[in-house]
């Protein structure tokens, strides 16, 4: 039986209730909107970027735990981070959620992220925390369209 | 109950919800280690074994195709498929067989009224009525033919409760109003509409009326002649038969006037290649190799259904609803949205705080299957200002005791969200 407390981690919880960088960016470089049309998950993800660098990450919009949480993680993971680190990311976070991480050393470099790990085991749930970095990498990439997971 | 007809004075089973369950081999298995509670109905009704041995006695020794063949299966196959035509028929008292269509779901059953009926009789500036409630079904098949037609899609809207706005209704009526697509009941919040009124109103304008009733025909019992619907569509599998199988009723004389549905074989008396000319209703919108074991299958569930007394298993599922209404609306933080005064089988809620999605992941751990998400009716959600619902949605099998389950359920929800 997979395990609530696996997918529901404290560290979501708290993203959940008080979503970090939950906030419109007026000077954005780029935002692109983001829709599971299934559940009606919806987001806007603001980056703001010096060159390569992510210097400002925001998000507005609405949806289940798992989506707020994870995008409000990765808002605070990827300040700072420069675009292919966000790629790299964006790479892991994927193989995390759907269970293909073993290594520690991939867990060590997740950091918070690692607390996505459960999710993997509701595979109904894994377009809800991956609907924000698909969104993101559109932005990354200057992608206008909106984004849908489904 | 409104809307009641044709009771049978003698029914073959006294109704009793633990011998009914044991009819019914799904709902006795186990989820997570959990007893399933199954709660989604609206969305898809569970098999009686009378039904799964339908389709096996069917694939076992009867199946052929029909209208083909002299040999001895073939005429089987077709008796049996005809006469699940026959027992549809009764089963909404229409007058003759001939006005009963097999189709694969309700949603093709409206759509093939939209492209026969549509395309021939709604041209520009002509209108077409739908309300507020509608599910997507009845929605976007009108508003396709409306852009290919250049006609305008006129929308009756609902009021807080989700009860339609008959006064707007009457307004929007008028000589441009060449359909009027009406829900029997609404999916996502359980409201039961007026309909026999409805289509009262309707044809003092001259509108023929097509009732969607994929949620109507698992709660009520349907007298088509009685409502005098001019059309009536629903989906087999909601009503404790297979899918991939819907029926659509159409008044005989609507049904001749129409041009054909798809070609193909069956639906044709002649074929040159100069000129084709189509077989007699219904056989004229059923081109190809029908559904015949779903057919079969319908006819199954319809004989299961009807040797219990209707208004016993009606006023069963009313106490329940009414239960789980009053037990949920105790919750602290629970919202239900739908509260028309008649309403059936639907149970449509939200949590303060807290994302049907998440709702719907925790009580599937505690094997409780509930449908969470816009319900295909994204309108009503805009409507309400939410992205979404919990849905809770009861057949007769359902018991008390799975409404307890449910609540004990949700206050899991809230205890895993810190909401106690």
């Amino acid at each position: 039986m997979s395990d609530l407390k696996s997918l529901y981690q404290e560290i979501i919880l708290d993203h959940n209730r008080h979503p970090r960088n939950f906030r419109k960016m007026e000077e954005a470089s780029c935002s692109v909107d983001g829709y599971n049309p299934l559940c009606g998950d919806h987001y806007t993800i603001y980056l703001k970027m010096d060159h390569e660098c992510i210097t400002e990450i925001a998000f507005q919009g609405s949806g289940c735990a798992i989506s707020k949480a994870s995008a409000s993680v990765m808002s605070t993971v990827l300040t700072g981070k420069t675009r292919s680190e966000a790629e790299e990311l964006f790479e892991k976070f994927h193989h995390l959620v759907r269970g293909e991480v073993t290594g520690d050393k991939d867990a060590q470099y997740l950091g918070k992220l690692a607390a996505f790990a459960g999710v993997s085991e509701f595979p109904a749930r894994v377009k809800c925390a991956i609907l924000p970095w698909h969104t993101m990498k559109n932005a990354l990439e200057e992608k206008k369209e909106t984004v849908s997971t489904e | 109950m409104k809307n009641t007809a044709k009771i049978s004075n003698h029914p073959a089973r006294t109704f009793s919800v633990e011998e009914v369950r044991k009819d019914f081999p799904i709902l006795s298995m186990s989820v997570y280690g959990k007893p399933l509670a199954y709660l989604d109905n609206a969305a898809s009704s569970q098999k009686p074994n009378a039904v799964i041995d339908a389709l096996g006695q069917y694939y076992r020794s009867e199946n052929s195709n029909v209208h083909r063949g002299v040999h001895y299966l073939s005429e089987v196959a077709t008796k049996k498929y005809e006469t699940a035509r026959v027992t549809v028929q009764k089963f909404l008292n229409a007058e003759s067989e001939r006005e009963i269509l097999f189709v694969r779901g309700a949603t093709e059953a409206i759509n093939l009224v939209a492209a026969t009926f549509g395309r021939k009789n709604i041209h520009a500036g002509d209108e077409v009525l739908i309300t507020e409630l509608e599910h997507h079904s009845n929605i976007v098949p009108w508003q396709m033919l409306c852009e290919e037609q250049g006609a305008r899609l006129r929308v009756v809207p609902i009021n807080d409760a989700g009860e339609i706005e008959l006064e707007e209704f009457d307004r929007l009526l008028s000589g441009k109003t060449k359909i009027a697509a009406l829900s029997h009941i609404s999916n996502a919040l359980g409201t039961v509409n007026p309909i026999k009124r409805m289509i009262q109103m309707a044809h003092q304008h001259g509108v023929p009326v097509l009732v969607d009733g994929a949620q109507a025909v698992p709660h009520l019992r349907i007298d088509v002649r009685d409502l005098d619907a001019d059309f009536y569509a629903f989906s087999a599998h909601k009503v404790f038969g297979p899918t991939g199988l819907g029926v659509l009723y159409g008044k005989a004389n609507l049904l001749e006037s129409m041009p054909p549905y798809q070609g193909g074989g069956d639906m044709i008396k002649s074929v040159t290649f100069e000129k084709t000319i189509f077989n007699d209703i219904p056989h004229k919108f059923e081109a190809g190799t029908p559904h015949i074991a779903g057919a079969i299958g319908l006819a199954a569930a319809i004989d299961y259904l009807d040797a219990f007394d209707w208004n016993v298993v009606q006023h069963y599922k009313q106490a329940l609803l009414h239960s789980a209404t009053e037990t949920l609306s105790a919750i602290e933080g629970l919202k239900i949205i739908g509260t028309a005064k008649e309403k059936a089988g639907v149970l449509s809620f939200v949590l303060e705080g807290i994302h049907p999605h998440d709702i719907g992941t925790i009580l599937d751990q505690e094997g409780i299957a509930i449908r969470t998400g816009h319900h295909c009716a994204q309108p009503i959600m805009q409507k309400y200002g939410i992205p979404a619902t919990a849905r809770a949605s009861f057949a007769f099998y359902n018991t008390e005791e799975e409404i307890h389950t449910l609540l004990a359920g949700i206050r899991k929800v809230k205890k895993v969200f810190g909401h106690v």
